[in-house]
């Protein structure tokens, strides 16, 4: 599945790792030679969680399509392990928690390895809609019983029915595109954390003026322009290996940068009601699955649609 | 060569069971009161599933795995040989008798014997799974015992979160939701400080370690 515009996207990547892996180390040796500073640790920490992350994701890409969908179905699986420590609990509904993750989480996934569009598209939204809350209310409880299936019926689709869109885009048809679907996936993640990473870089540096007060006060419009701005401005530069003309990848790196800004914002929001800061401690100075994956949860259905809607004739 | 296959085995069940606990659990160690070094302890912990002592025991660094033994009740662990197997020869539990109208031996020389040896212990001092809405029920006296007979010894309260919600009583099938292990500041047993008081104290430390975030 190893196309070379592949391999130019994970050498580019991986030249920007070897830049901020060095740069990481000199900022180290001048502000935190105890390791002491604990913005420069939390930099260094950030940037080899990437080194493996990026390892996984390729990966996953020379497995082809059975190991991009395992990898995603795993980390679905990591992010709904955090999204459900987090909602309300009763006894009653030990049995549809073991559902949403040994049942339709695997079920999902399957559908899409299947490539059966009909079914990952509504399995969740309908027929794990309907039934999960069944199984709750004949086990009884009454106490908070629309809270319990609504929070439980959110972390689906958050942590598995958006999630499993980005292994989704591998059987896209679009003509000219053949064997190439994987570019979609790293062009995706690429331009969604470049943008992330660009918010924090930019809001560091020159943000002012928050978006959302309440909300997350790192979250500022200079970043957010700044962020959007840069990773688009990338993103349009690598439209020639995209099925996109420069103008259309333009607005498509608008498009997922934005769903991908909207995805931290709403995830900061149900963390500040929560109380906590990050969603888990698996991913080691970003903090869980769904600290890392938010704003790609919110911007890969959304690139999925537009782009089958537009170019594929699936 | 039979003894060594065994001790094989239970070294690989040791951690299958470890890393089934860590892929349900995501178990995070919270060192607030020290850190993971190679001092003798007795960690005790709050009981509200069986799996308490596995993840305790999981989220130990190795050195310091190799040498911690769970106080368990004997009736439960030898009732057939797989359960004898795991908790003999897996996690090397010391075993006592929660009958004291059955048990040839006394649990406190026991635990003391273990702490003699070397060993570090991981303890639940409220001697049998909570399932009621208390946070804590009880003490039993043994902690008390233990601190008086071995001053010195550090008791390291833990506070397991979660778990109780992974794996309900009653359930066999857990569901995987994150743990939280908090470890607290050690205590030792204060001059002239009474059995009551001692146990109140200890019971005030160990739900003082409670995560702030219930829902």
């Amino acid at each position: 599945m190893t196309s070379p515009h592949l391999l130019w996207l994970l050498s580019g990547v991986a030249a920007i790792l070897v830049l901020a892996s060095a740069l990481g180390e000199i900022l180290r040796r001048r502000l935190s030679p105890r390791g002491d500073n604990p913005v420069i640790e939390n930099l260094n920490a950030r940037i080899n969680a990437w080194w493996v992350m990026v390892f996984f994701l390729g990966l996953a890409f020379l497995v082809g399509k059975p190991g991009v969908v395992l990898l995603f179905a795993l980390a679905s699986f990591a992010a709904l392990r955090e999204f459900l420590t987090l909602t309300r609990y009763d006894r009653a509904d030990h049995w549809s928690l073991l559902g949403c993750f040994f049942l339709v989480l695997p079920l999902q996934y399957y559908f899409v390895l299947t490539d059966w569009y009909g079914m990952y598209s509504v399995f969740i939204p309908v027929y794990a809609f309907l039934l999960l809350p069944v199984v709750s209310a004949l086990h009884g409880s009454t106490r908070d019983f629309l809270v319990r299936v609504s929070e439980t019926q959110w972390a689906l689709m958050i942590c598995v029915y958006c999630v499993s869109h980005v292994p989704a885009l591998l059987y896209l048809q679009i003509p000219g595109f053949e064997g190439r679907n994987v570019i979609l996936i790293a062009y995706l993640i690429f331009v969604v954390q470049l943008s992330d990473v660009m918010q924090y870089v930019w809001g560091k540096l020159v943000g002012r003026t928050r978006v959302a007060p309440t909300l997350s006060p790192s979250k500022t419009w200079e970043g957010l322009i700044g962020g959007a701005l840069t990773a688009s401005a990338v993103g349009t530069a690598l439209w020639w290996m995209t099925p996109f003309s420069p103008l259309q990848a333009a607005g498509m790196c608008l498009l997922i940068t934005l769903m991908g800004f909207f995805g931290g914002l709403v995830m900061s929001a149900i963390k500040r009601d929560r109380g906590i800061k990050d969603w888990g401690h698996l991913i080691a100075g970003h903090g869980g699955f769904l600290d890392r994956l938010d704003s790609v949860i919110f911007a890969a259905p959304i690139f999925f649609h537009v782009t089958r809607w537009l170019w594929s004739t699936t | 060569m039979k003894d060594l296959l065994r001790s094989v085995a239970a070294r690989v069940t040791g951690q299958a069971i470890s890393l089934f606990a860590r892929f349900m659990t995501a178990p995070r160690a919270i060192w607030q009161g020290i850190e993971p070094i190679p001092v003798q302890r007795v960690y005790y912990a709050n009981h509200s599933s069986n799996g308490d002592f596995v993840l305790l025991w999981t989220v130990l660094p190795a050195p310091l795995r190799r040498s911690t033994r769970p106080v368990a009740a004997l009736e439960y662990w030898l009732t057939s040989p797989l359960r004898a197997f795991i908790g003999r020869e897996v996690f090397n539990a010391v075993l006592i008798d929660r009958r004291p109208e059955a048990r040839t031996e006394d649990p406190v020389a026991q635990m003391v014997a273990a702490l003699d040896q070397g060993a570090s212990l991981i303890l639940f001092p409220e001697g049998k799974r909570n399932s009621s809405d208390e946070v804590l029920l009880p003490f039993k006296s043994g902690l008390y015992h233990l601190a008086k007979a071995r001053p010195e010894v550090d008791l390291v309260p833990v506070w397991i979160a979660n778990l109780n919600k992974v794996m309900p009583k009653g359930e066999v099938i857990p569901v995987p939701l994150i743990c939280t292990l908090t470890f607290g500041a050690p205590l030792h047993l204060t001059q002239g400080e009474g059995k009551d008081a001692f146990l109140a104290r200890a019971a005030q430390a160990l739900r003082s370690l409670q995560p702030p975030v219930q829902p």
